[in-house]
């Protein structure tokens, strides 16, 4: 639009923990080789994404970032906060070095690969 | 009567209270299409100069969205994929909480929009429309002589 335009977010907060944010819907899908998690997070740029791995807690935070004209007013929402955040559990076959994001049209694409020793092995059953 | 007999009705009378918190919390009022939580979630916001809607789409192509604006009503339509699931049947799909599917979600105007130059972006899986209001609708100072 015009120059006037600016780009508006919330001041952060001290304890992002504390505050209160928007659970993201989510995707889980397993395959053999590892997971694969799609979180939908509209809003959000890749800058204002945070995924970590804390022990085995996955961690994802990120912040929406609208651009609104001056003096705009709020009719309606229903996203009425700035914050997205959800934790889920790893289990131990997974491998945290190895995660691997990108964020595409809002939409979160997490991999998280199996550990080799956990990949699935076929045995050969010998006829003796 | 009936409440003279139970005077003291303590759980009615809290939830009717959690009842009324929870309408004066949010402000969001029951549409005839459901609950106010369809996809995707729409936020609208005025200024003197237009009315900017923006719609929470991610994941969509932005080349099949339907954007129309009828009499002063907008139409938002469109289909979202699934997420990619390879073919092999050697998937399991463990959470499934995302929208998948055709989607529409109608919203009127203020009367004194101009239809005509409408404007539609999609960034970061939002879909903003602004639409003008009219200059004539528009406030203006008016020089006293």
């Amino acid at each position: 639009m015009s120059t006037q335009e600016l780009t508006q977010t919330s001041a952060p907060a001290k304890d992002a923990r504390n505050e209160p944010a928007l659970l993201p819907p989510v995707d889980v899908v397993e395959d053999s080789t590892g997971i694969t998690l799609y979180a939908d997070l509209p809003g959000v740029p890749k800058d204002r994404l945070n995924v970590r791995v804390d022990g085995d807690t996955l961690l994802i935070e990120a912040e929406i970032v609208l651009a609104m004209p001056q003096g705009m007013q709020a009719s309606h929402a229903e996203v009425q906060r700035t914050q997205y955040r959800r934790a889920f559990t790893l289990s131990r076959e997974l491998d945290p070095g190895k995660v691997a994001a990108d964020l595409n049209h809002g939409v979160l694409r997490l991999r998280i690969p199996k550990a080799e020793h956990a990949q699935p092995r076929r045995i050969e059953v010998q006829v003796g | 009567m009936y409440s003279s007999l139970f005077p003291r009705d303590l759980f009615a009378e809290v939830e009717r209270l959690q009842r009324e918190m929870q309408q004066a919390f949010d402000p969001v009022s029951p549409s005839i299409r459901g609950f106010a939580r369809g996809y995707p979630a729409l936020n609208v916001g005025s200024t003197p100069s237009s009315v900017e809607v923006y719609a929470f789409a991610p994941g969509i192509d932005p080349a099949k969205v339907e954007v129309r604006l009828e009499r002063g009503v907008l139409t938002i339509e469109g289909e979202r994929e699934p997420a990619a699931r390879s073919t092999d049947g050697k998937t399991t799909l463990h959470v499934n909480e995302r929208f998948a599917g055709r989607f529409s979600r109608v919203l009127s105007l203020p009367d004194d929009i101009d239809p005509g130059a409408v404007n539609a972006t999609y960034r970061d899986g939002v879909l903003r429309i602004s639409v003008p209001r009219r200059e004539s609708a528009q406030p203006r100072r008016i020089e006293v002589q």
